[in-house]
């Protein structure tokens, strides 16, 4: 068979996948056979690409071209024009915004430019079900270095030495958890990976599992050679099939190949791989709850020490590395310490992913050095906020974290200059906030999600949070006092210092950030009764300018709550009385507003 | 499937799967390498500029030349398909017509390896700073 000389990358990740991407890569399998093309042309299905917004994405190598929002109808046109005749299918390329030129190549992209791919290198490079792929990327080669030529103390060390720290969100250096379970002695000792990814809008573990699950392998492997453990464990939702799937295509091919098992590469190291699946509970994502979980017991925290790398799952000691820590860590290991805290800030080394959310134009997965700012990754990244419209906020952290403000944009982004910011790196989701967003209401939604998904073990957790979630939903529906700010504040303040677990002690940080950054938006909703944004219905009402109403009645057919009906009143130059909207029945659903072809209906 | 039994089969198995992944690690850096783009409208087809293709393909592995290919659509030369146009880095871009194998393991060999003149070059108006 004569070598391919065209690859087609097919973006197989979900968000790509459920946009149809499947059908793509059928139809290029069958045109390219009614062209006897499948020779010379190769289809692979990868995983993320990252740029979500623009998806399904299709690159065609050796000349790079990045196909954006491809449907299945697509595919002749690819094959017949580009593929056959060589020739670009321009109205499938990225636009640039800024000058409206196209773009064919994907590193002349503002989304990709600044980028810095370590933990990502293989997603949407490799196929993720084929092992050879990743073994001649060079994957299982730092476990063979590891085996063969270092010792588990001189691996630690090297981890140590790069400065990596746990990726999960709060920043434990990881080379010292892994000293740590290797000092304790035991017969048997536990490798886990958390793949509990839980914050909403996060999917980088996700996406690290679907494009690239032999990192995974591999980087685990390289922790119980580490630490003296031959058994790992990966914690993973049941919501994420195809990485599932794609993981326990990884772990088989692995043990075909003789890279998981007994005696791996003749070194004398077993090490085996199972999967636990989560059914996914926030506070699964504390080793601790965990580890319970995965005992078959109920997902609730305990209280630390004993630290898991003392006494961890069924007792013995455990090491728990987040899929993004653990990604970073065969890189590590071939290139050196010292090239990976080359990068990055003082404290903070190397890179980390971000899933760009919101109110943003390229929405996306990222991965970029330590230390870049939040105006890189919003407006050239990013490429600004949608609709022109202003920034206002960035929620980082999750529900556990706080917002960044435009005083913030400048501050390299690394874990500590986000804690002092008043927010936390948690795993990796940005959400960007525009003039339309409602802090109050924002707060209100994070505390909601923790109130779900709060265990229920503590007071503070419990019942607390219940009761901040009330005061908000006080605040937004206009009926609370000056007081009950001072008491928000308080029980956040008690809170903090009193839940059990991490999920707990940081719940009140949406609340407390948006209140520093935001106290007066809090003010106009509890003195004035307003929401700037809009977003708070019971302090809104939509009002008929009577003078502009011509009376057509087409708003009242519209209105799903019957809330609309005429006056007596008509207007100078009108033959029909105008309408008018009574308050207590209308539920702001802006239905109205829509079918005014005149303007006559605002909100106020 | 035989079981990889220390880090030297590793590496070997991995120079030899290496291939499968060159086209797109070439793609990721096409400058710093040798760019050669083959015309393949229909009239470079019929003149067989598939098979030329193939065939430089395998030569410029043989003869360990990291070049990146790609097919291109007509380049207006007509009356010299199949056309090739080949950009060694630190040189200007050059088209050849005619290219059959023995023309193609020419400009390999002599053009790109050596950076002797080879027959059958088209001049262009086109300059290449």
């Amino acid at each position: 068979m004569s070598k391919y000389n065209t690859h087609v990358l097919i973006c197989g990740g979900t968000g790509c996948k459920s946009s149809n991407s499947g059908q793509i890569y059928e139809n290029f399998k069958t045109i390219l056979g009614e062209h006897n093309l499948t020779d010379e042309v190769q289809v692979i299905k990868t995983g993320c690409f990252g740029f979500c917004e623009k998806g399904p994405i299709v690159k065609i190598m050796p000349d790079n071209t990045f196909y954006t929002n491809v449907t299945p109808e697509d595919v002749r046109n690819i094959v017949e024009e580009h593929i056959v005749k060589g020739r670009k299918v321009s109205s499938l390329l990225y636009v640039n915004p800024e000058n409206n030129e196209h773009v064919s190549d994907s590193r002349h992209m503002e989304f990709y430019k600044k980028q810095v791919r370590i933990a990502l290198r293989n997603c949407g490079f490799v196929d993720p079900e084929n092992i050879e792929e990743s073994i001649a990327r060079g994957g299982y080669e730092a476990l063979g270095k590891c085996l063969t030529e270092m010792t588990p103390e001189q691996v630690i060390a090297e981890i140590k030495a790069s400065g990596l720290r746990g990726r999960g969100g709060a920043g434990f250096p990881t080379g010292l958890k892994w000293e740590l379970c290797a000092k304790n002695k035991a017969d048997q000792k536990y490798v886990i990976c958390n793949a509990d990814e839980g914050d909403p809008g996060a999917f980088m573990d996700r996406s690290i599992l679907e494009g690239d699950p032999n990192s995974i392998v591999e980087a685990m492997a390289i922790c119980g050679y580490a630490i003296g453990a031959t058994k790992g464990l990966v914690y993973i939702r049941a919501e994420y099939p195809l990485a599932i799937d794609r993981l326990k295509i990884a772990i088989e091919q692995a043990r075909e190949y003789g890279l998981l098992g007994e005696n791996i590469m003749g070194s004398g190291f077993d090490f085996d791989i199972e999967l636990r699946y989560g059914a996914g509970a926030f506070v699964c994502g504390e080793e601790t709850a965990l580890i319970h979980s995965m005992e078959g017991q109920r997902g609730e925290p305990t209280l630390k020490p004993p630290f898991p790398a003392v006494s961890g799952y069924l007792g013995k000691p455990s090491n728990v590395n987040n899929v993004e820590t653990f990604a970073n860590v065969p890189v590590i290991i071939i290139k050196g310490a010292e090239w990976f805290s080359s990068i990055g800030t003082e404290k903070s080394k190397g890179t980390k992913v971000f899933a760009l959310a919101g109110q943003i134009n390229n929405v996306g997965l990222i991965e970029v050095p330590m230390g870049i700012t939040l105006r890189e990754i919003i407006y050239e990244i990013g490429g600004g906020i949608k609709g022109g419209r202003e920034f206002k906020a960035v929620q980082t952290g999750g529900p556990s974290g706080g917002c960044l403000t435009k005083k913030h944009l400048d501050t390299p982004i690394d874990y500590d200059s986000l804690v002092a910011a008043g927010s936390m790196m948690g795993s990796g989701g940005m959400v960007v906030m525009d003039e339309t967003s409602c802090m109050p209401a924002i707060a209100k939604f994070y505390l909601e999600f923790t109130c779900e998904e709060s265990c229920g073990k503590c007071t503070p957790c419990r019942v607390g949070n219940k009761r901040m979630l009330e005061i908000l939903d006080k605040i937004t529906r206009g009926e609370s006092t000056m007081d009950d700010l001072q008491a928000l504040r308080n029980l956040a303040g008690v809170i903090k210092d009193s839940a059990l677990c991490g999920l707990g002690q940081t719940s009140p940080n949406p609340i407390l950030s948006t209140m520093d950054n935001f106290w007066d938006e809090y003010v106009e909703h509890v003195v004035d009764k307003k929401c700037r944004a809009g977003v708070c219905k019971k302090l809104m009402s939509y009002v008929i300018d009577r003078e502009k109403c011509i009376g057509c009645g087409k708003c009242a057919k519209g209105c799903p709550a019957e809330a609309i009906a005429k006056t007596d009143y008509t207007a100078p130059g009108h033959k029909l009385p105008s309408m008018e909207i009574h308050g207590e029945t209308c539920i702001k659903c802006g239905a109205c507003i829509n079918n005014c072809k005149f303007g006559a209906i605002s909100v106020q | 499937m035989t079981k990889v039994k220390s880090l030297a089969e590793l590496k070997a198995m991995k120079e030899r799967l290496h291939s499968v992944l060159d086209v797109r690690e070439k793609a990721e850096n096409p400058e710093s390498l040798v760019q050669i783009k083959v015309g393949m409208a229909t009239c470079g087809i019929a003149a067989g500029a598939k098979q030329v293709m193939a065939h430089m393909m395998q030569k410029a592995d043989e003869l360990g030349i990291q070049a990146v290919f790609t097919q291109t659509g007509c380049m207006g030369h007509c009356h010299a398909e199949p056309t090739v146009e080949v950009s060694v880095p630190g040189r200007e871009s050059v088209i050849f017509g005619h290219v059959d194998n023995n023309r193609a393991d020419e400009i390999l060999a002599k053009y790109i390896q050596n950076n002797e003149k080879v027959e059958g070059v088209i001049a262009t108006n086109k300059t290449n700073q």
